[in-house]
């Protein structure tokens, strides 16, 4: 399978992403922003970091780089776009996703382990996926997921919310929450549930001596799904 | 045009006999842009005049040591083609008057050290020291200097993996904040800051420059009065991401050898990068400052040179590869210049609007800049402190430990390390909160350990014991993640030393961390002094940080310090004496605080972690952990609640009594845990090696720490051990 991750200037999960994605069986090329074409991909990987600094609003720019076109070409033709961290951000900046993220309601940046519920399973990234409830890690700033009521009718109606932040038992309650996200959303789908954004890092935890393994199931079942 | 006079000179921080001496060997006066780079140059921040002489004792020969002292920063061997390059530098002066940029660009500075020498940063570290918690100012310096700290390291995207934060009142109105950085390099890649060749094109690139953190290595080097808050506008302005560019940038131009020599513009800027390259070279320098890529209009050469604007580097490169370098640095939309070339004239000539602004010989600035032999006042060991019976009457040890956990400086910190990310880039296997965080070196089965220490309690009661002690404590946080200690970097906080008792406590401390590095075969390869630490004439604590780096050659033979398995047994390495005087509990219990820290024997302090050493090697210790403040109950109850156990403590068999055999901080020692099965081997590995131990007890499953007739709540510890510091944050 082939999979590409985009670099932004200011990407720093770029690398990571390269890891576990070359771990667990995919052929994965690194992309350019300045590029207009992607090489042939079965999944494009938006990875974490502070695109052109977000100095702005965060992702905003990187919405707007050259590269991005042919990213939302490719989605839009139902193309696999997996979007992590800044990558979601990115995500719901070019409209691909609704929402925004917002600032941490503890105006501080967190850095953690934290259990996630995974909600949908009839799709490609976690169809066949035989855990319930995931530990993976959160590092961000503005993890803190908004939309109108509308908007989240409309991902309700659809079993749009990929995963919500939860304990180690599943239970969503406002004390797992760790961004003060909306109904504790941490990830999300399109319609067509081939985007997903999400604030946690799967590529982070893909051997027993970092900060847990539950990533590497992530992958395993989505190279598996491809199959 | 201003006249060049004492008064001017004076106010650019020079001494009356200084630009007696500039004149005299300038034979003329200088002009305002060259009195501007001697007052740069011969500061105490660049300088070391104070210092220099005491810094040539410091041990920094080793087998392993492929660079010490005098370059960016040091480098050491860890096998196959791999070095590690690391060094801790201050940045008080600014974190005190602007804590988040402040942090932020001492952050910047020290990665830029790193990566100037080749290496990809892998690992941040700080040690930051504040007022007492009671002070007004500082909560808010520690939530700006943490938010700092973090917002720069998050975004380039280097782990904070470890530190160290301290509260006491002598840093009321003088914060220290120290960063380190370690970064990894090919050994056969390695850049060093020596230009040499003649004609080569001297190349500016990264930010452009502007008016910020003009003088900003004067103010380091002076103490602080009443309108420190004036000199806000000196404090330089972080953008980590023109950094993250900038790093990316210079590692991919690195990979040819289009690069002679390289160096980032940090105190002082551009004077003092180019006068670096030039004076280790022998050669000449000469720089056209109307090409500098300047962001504010009608600067002038005095302003250009004596910037400090962050994320520039200099950078002498080979003819006729201008080209390439430039297509990279483009890509990067970085700014890139050529402002100059090198010469054989052995001087620093500058032009501006094609006219000659500053013709200094090279030798005036580094030489024959002053170098001081200050008085200096010994300091002699204080008189033990007699404790009385009644003073342990009517303690409790439950209330004790309490009391000892959530003391600000033994408090779990979880609050400050949240919010710096310490997971990217996927290899760290021990996060911040152990004894030393430690990260794989990746794609290989090797990691590296580090740790920030300082122990400022007992460098003020005595120097000379306080220095050595910093020094093995390091050691043994190295050894007790399984690590084999390598090398340090030191960050030498001090009051002003032209006071005989700072002097003396500098002296002193430095002679302590000398033969202790001697000893232990640990030495010094970079480092800086920070002096003037003061205000309004009450000087910090003697406070140096060190910074030690450890090798594991396997990273699956880590050791952690959560309690494993119940029925498992647990040793004290060490004797423990009993020397209660300057400790957390006789400070904070007993309210004493008068006394010696304790000694320091270090032919036991290196024995004891050898053999430690040695049972790790044989797979006999399960967990493990130093003693350090708050001695060994304080040591056991962390292991308790990070491994959510209890421990059954056996019943004293030692002269002295409860509180002092659990409170007290002898050193060289360490608790280990090792299965019942191995305890014979254990027991005659460490009597073989005439290594002191008591047996202390067994780990249990129930969550209790029982001692006599106390069961005292693991859970209810823990409590207080992680909830303090978010509760004080919170208020």
């Amino acid at each position: 399978m082939n999979s590409s991750v985009i670099i932004f200037p200011g990407s720093n999960c770029d690398r990571d992403m390269d890891v576990a994605l070359k771990k667990f069986g995919f052929k994965n090329e690194m992309v350019w922003h300045d590029d207009e074409q992607l090489p042939k991909s079965d999944l494009i990987v938006l990875p974490g970091g502070f695109s052109y600094g977000d100095y702005l609003r965060c992702g905003s720019i990187a919405g707007k780089s050259k590269i991005i076109k042919s990213v939302i070409d490719f989605a839009k033709k139902g193309g696999l776009v997996l979007g992590i961290c800044n990558g979601f951000q990115i995500l719901t900046e070019t409209g691909l996703l609704p929402g925004v993220l917002q600032q941490n309601k503890n105006i501080e940046f967190i850095c953690k382990n934290v259990f996630v519920k995974v909600n949908s399973k009839n799709n490609k990234y976690f169809n066949s996926i035989d855990k319930d409830v995931l530990e993976l890690h959160i590092a961000h700033n503005e993890g803190n997921y908004f939309c109108t009521s509308d908007e989240l009718k409309m991902l309700k109606d659809n079993d749009l919310v990929a995963v919500s932040y939860c304990n180690e038992k599943g239970e969503v309650n406002e004390k797992s929450n760790p961004n003060g996200a909306l109904q504790n959303i941490a990830g999300i789908f399109n319609k067509e549930k081939n985007i997903l954004g999400m604030m946690p890092h799967p590529e982070r935890m893909i051997d027993k001596y970092l900060s847990g393994e539950d990533g590497s199931i992530f992958f395993k079942n989505l190279l598996n799904n491809f199959k | 045009m201003t006249t060049i006079n004492e008064k001017v000179a004076i106010d650019h921080g020079l001494k009356k006999e200084e630009f007696k001496k500039i004149c005299d060997l300038m034979e003329r006066t200088p002009n305002l842009t060259e009195l501007g780079i001697f007052s740069a140059m011969w500061n105490e921040h660049c300088s070391y005049k104070s210092s220099r002489k005491h810094l040539k004792n410091l041990h920094t020969q080793g087998k392993r040591v492929i660079q010490g002292p005098g370059e960016n920063a040091g480098v050491i061997d860890v096998d196959d083609e791999d070095a590690i390059v690391f060094k801790i530098e201050s940045h008080n002066h600014p974190s005190f008057i602007e804590p988040y940029q402040g942090a932020a660009t001492g952050v910047g500075g020290i990665m830029r050290d790193v990566f100037t020498m080749g290496a990809r940063p892998i690992a941040n570290l700080n040690s930051i020291h504040f007022g007492s918690t009671q002070h007004k100012k500082t909560k808010n310096l520690l939530r700006g200097v943490v938010k700092g700290i973090g917002g720069y390291g998050n975004c380039i995207g280097v782990p904070t993996i470890g530190g160290q934060t301290c509260f006491d009142e002598s840093y009321n109105g003088n914060i220290l904040v120290n960063a380190m950085t370690l970064g990894l390099v090919n050994k056969k890649k390695i850049f060093y800051s020596k230009a040499a060749g003649i004609g080569k094109p001297v190349i500016y690139v990264g930010s452009k420059t502007g008016r910020d953190g003009i003088h900003g290595a004067s103010m380091a080097s002076a103490v602080f009065d009443d309108k420190i808050e004036e000199k806000k506008p000196t404090v330089q302005v972080g953008d980590p991401f023109t950094e993250k560019l900038l790093l990316e940038a210079c590692l991919e131009l690195m990979a040819d050898d289009s690069i002679i020599s390289i160096q980032d513009m940090g105190a002082a800027g551009l004077t003092s990068s180019s006068i670096e390259m030039a004076s280790k070279g022998k050669l000449g320098i000469e720089l056209d400052l109307s090409k500098v890529p300047c962001r504010e209009e009608k600067m002038t050469p005095y302003e250009i040179m004596l910037s400090e604007s962050q994320e520039r580097m200099l950078i002498v490169l080979e003819n006729g590869k201008e080209e390439n370098a430039k297509k990279i640095f483009d890509k990067w939309d970085l700014d890139f210049a050529v402002i100059g070339k090198t010469t054989t004239s052995k001087k620093i000539e500058l032009y501006f609007d094609s006219k000659k602004v500053a013709d200094i010989p090279i030798d005036f600035l580094a030489e024959d800049a002053p170098e001081y032999d200050r008085k200096w006042k010994k300091i002699k060991l204080p008189q033990k402190i007699k404790f009385k019976k009644e003073n342990f009457k009517s303690l409790k040890i439950n209330n004790c430990l309490i009391k000892l956990l959530s003391n600000p400086n033994i408090c779990e910190k979880k609050w400050i390390w949240n919010q710096y990310d310490h997971t990217v880039m996927g290899d760290t296997i021990q996060k911040p909160g152990g004894d030393a965080g430690v990260v794989r070196i990746h794609g290989t089965e090797k990691a590296v350990a580090a740790s920030v220490d300082s122990s400022a309690t007992y460098c003020f009661a005595h120097p000379l014991t306080g220095g050595k002690q910093v020094v093995c404590e390091s050691w043994r946080n190295l050894i007790s993640v399984g690590a084999e200690p390598i090398a340090i970097t030191n960050c030498l906080n001090f009051g002003n030393p032209e006071k005989e008792k700072n002097m003396g406590e500098f002296v002193e401390c430095v002679q302590g961390i000398s033969e202790a590095c001697k000893y232990l075969d640990f030495p010094v390869v970079s480092g800086n002094v920070s002096f003037y630490n003061e205000t309004k004439d009450k000087g910090i604590k003697p406070t140096p940080s060190i910074g030690g780096v450890g090798l594991l050659k396997n990273y699956k033979n880590m050791l952690t310090m959560d309690l494993k398995n119940e029925g498992n047994v647990i040793l004290v390495i060490g004797k423990t004496e009993g020397h209660l005087d300057q400790s957390v509990f006789a400070r904070n219990v007993l309210n004493e605080k008068k006394g010696p820290p304790p000694e320091i024997n270090l032919f036991n302090e290196k024995n004891n972690g050898s053999t430690v050493m040695k049972l790790m090697k044989e797979k006999l210790i399960l967990s493990c952990r130093d003693v350090s403040l708050g001695g060994i109950l304080i040591a056991i109850a962390k292991m308790c609640i990070k491994g959510k156990k209890g421990v059954k403590l056996n019943k004293l068999k030692s002269l002295i009594n409860k509180f002092e055999f659990f409170f007290s901080e002898d050193q060289g020692r360490y608790i280990i845990e090792v299965s019942k099965k191995n305890l014979k081997k254990v027991e005659n590995i460490l009597k073989e090696n005439s290594v002191h131990f008591d047996n202390l007890g067994e780990v249990q499953k129930d969550n209790y720490i029982n001692i006599d007739s106390e069961k005292i709540s693991v859970d209810e510890l823990s409590k207080h051990n992680k909830n303090w510091l978010m509760e004080y944050m919170a208020q």
